[in-house]
């Protein structure tokens, strides 16, 4: 197993030859991941609403934002920092305990789960061995957040978006487990370094897409119900509906639900491209090239463009997956309830029991392609 | 004292005691909603505790069972039902508030006496398994607690299907509560008019 860049160990090093002592060095340590994490998916969001404003624009044949900054990428800036601004509104008759504390619930969970994002070998906050099962442990959280929001508003159409909302999110769970329990049946481990790992042996062939290519679609599926993107935007369906459990937010609190459903979609992006198209693999594995090139691997310049490569790689097929996330919002009808729960409970969900059964038999009959 | 132990002990306090005022709070407040809610945090500092005891995977598997599932159930089900309607006045409300308190405290006593009469056997930390639970786990599930897990798997499919038999209305021939005939289409049921007639 190569090492890769380890930056905790060489940082902590480095403090040491200072004589700070090991303990205080790991506490010094402790925010850097967690701030450049944090910082990471707000710009990410900012490059996604762009994304999304540019690329609606170009499906309806508008030009889109052009005035903030080149090509109207400081739009994203001008729209945050005017949520900033705006008056924090809490309704009269509302709850304002729970009212505030909804938003919170929603986002929190969502951030948490960045945990578990892995760059690269080494670069991920915690590589923590119960890995993709946490991160589906966290987004279980949500849908209390969404009933506390629609609740506390003290508004029906508040209230019945909250249900609706949750509803939707705790039935596309389940199909959206099971597909990700198939991944974790051929890889042996919870862990995403691990699932990323065995994904590693052949560059692009090896990629579990290839392996799980029913799993990928129900996961796609159930990622973009969860994130509440179009098809599968019932809750808000903004051109028809009151907003859902939004409906009574505004300024920073209604920012904060923006920013969730945001980092939400990038998340799911990178989970995506982590449990299916191989995370930080370049589609030919870097050992080969480096053996072509005749290059030992552990050189600290090797090291750090294999870092970088991984790094880009990630970003590149999380936002390539953002993309078709973005078409499929401006291309696509929205399902109705009962279409959108049949097409969650009566088909989502038997296929992936069977996409289960499959991968156990075929995990049996070929252990060396489907992890022994 | 090291700071890894004295990290400990501060999310301990902090967890039990949201652990004893949340559950207080959940038992005594009016709202039943508040209670729902609290039940909530309270379950997610149970996920604490396990956590702060390396024990990762029943600290996940808490908050998707107790507060994914279970709590949000709880939740649907008062905001399904939540109408405003004045209750009527128990009897004997005091004196039953005072039956079961002292109830409550006697079993609590009980409690406190058994922990404190027992020796507890604290495991050596250094034998702490930590990430191998999931697999220690799978192993135990499959071997010696077998009989249970098929039994519970019984108990899941057996609720399923009543479920499913009361939400389809149509297996059944009389409505179990009200004893009338049920009818799909029409929701309206002849005892309760939707709409409030004129007088």
């Amino acid at each position: 197993m190569t090492n890769g860049l380890d930056l905790e160990f060489s940082f902590n090093e480095a403090l040491k030859s200072f004589g700070v002592p090991s303990e205080i060095a790991h506490i010094i340590w402790l925010p850097f991941p967690m701030l450049i994490v944090l910082v990471a998916a707000v710009v990410g969001v900012l490059v996604t609403v762009w994304l999304e404003r540019k690329i609606s624009a170009a499906a309806q044949q508008r030009i889109g934002p052009e005035y903030a900054g080149a090509l109207g990428v400081l739009q994203p800036i001008a729209d945050g920092l005017k949520l900033l601004v705006k008056e924090d509104i809490i309704p009269e008759k509302a709850d304002s305990i729970l009212f505030t504390a909804g938003p919170i619930l929603v986002l929190v969970p969502v951030i948490l789960s960045w945990l578990i994002v892995p760059f690269g070998q080494n670069l991920l906050i915690s590589n923590v061995g119960v890995g993709i099962f946490l991160w589906i442990a966290l987004s279980s959280i949500q849908p209390i957040g969404l009933l506390m929001s629609g609740y506390a508003s003290n508004n029906k159409y508040s209230l019945l978006g909250g249900l609706r909302a949750a509803a939707q999110s705790i039935s596309y769970e389940i199909p959206l487990a099971l597909s990700v329990l198939a991944i974790v049946m051929m890889t042996n481990s919870l862990s995403t370094v691990d699932i990323v790992e065995q994904q590693s042996g052949a560059g692009i062939l090896s990629w579990n897409i290839w392996r799980q290519p029913i799993g990928f679609v129900i996961f796609w599926i159930c990622a973009l119900a969860e994130c509440e993107r179009l098809p599968f935007d019932l809750p808000e369906a903004e051109e028809e509906l009151v907003a859902g459990y939004q409906t009574e937010y505004a300024g920073m609190k209604f920012a904060l639900f923006y920013l969730g459903s945001y980092i939400n979609l990038i998340l799911s992006a990178l989970l995506v491209s982590v449990l299916y198209l191989g995370g930080w693999g370049f589609p030919i594995p870097v050992e080969t090239i480096s053996r072509i090139l005749n290059i030992p691997i552990d050189t600290s310049l090797v090291q750090v463009i294999t870092a970088t490569l991984g790094i880009v790689m990630t970003i590149l097929k999380a936002y390539l997956l953002v993309f078709i996330a973005i078409l499929l919002r401006w291309t696509t009808p929205r399902v109705r309830i009962d279409q959108l729960l049949d097409l969650g409970w009566k088909f989502l969900l038997p296929i992936s029991l069977a996409n289960l059964l499959l991968t156990a038999g075929l995990k049996l009959a070929l252990p060396k392609f489907f992890g022994g | 004292m090291s700071i890894a132990v004295t990290t400990q002990l501060i999310c301990f306090s902090i967890l039990s005691l949201i652990i004893i005022v949340g559950s207080l709070g959940v038992v005594l407040l009016e709202s039943i909603v508040y209670s729902a809610f609290l039940l909530g945090g309270v379950f997610m500092s149970v996920a604490g505790l396990y956590l702060l005891l390396n024990a990762s995977f029943v600290a996940a598997a808490q908050v998707l069972v107790y507060v994914g599932a279970i709590n949000v159930l709880i939740l649907f089900a008062i905001m399904l039902v939540n109408k405003k309607e004045d209750l009527k006045p128990i009897k004997y409300l005091n004196s039953r508030k005072l039956i079961s308190s002292t109830i409550c405290i006697t079993l609590l006593s009980l409690l406190v006496r058994v922990d404190l009469t027992d020796t507890w056997i604290i495991a050596d930390p250094k034998l702490s398994i930590g990430e191998e639970s999931t697999i220690r786990l799978g192993e135990h599930l499959f071997s010696d607690y077998l009989l249970p897990f098929e039994v519970a798997s019984v108990l899941l499919l057996m609720a399923m299907i009543g479920a499913i038999v009361l939400a389809r209305r149509d297996v059944l021939s009389e409505d179990i509560s009200t004893g009338l005939p049920v009818d799909q289409e029409l929701i309206e049921k002849s005892d309760k008019p939707l709409l409030t007639q004129k007088k």
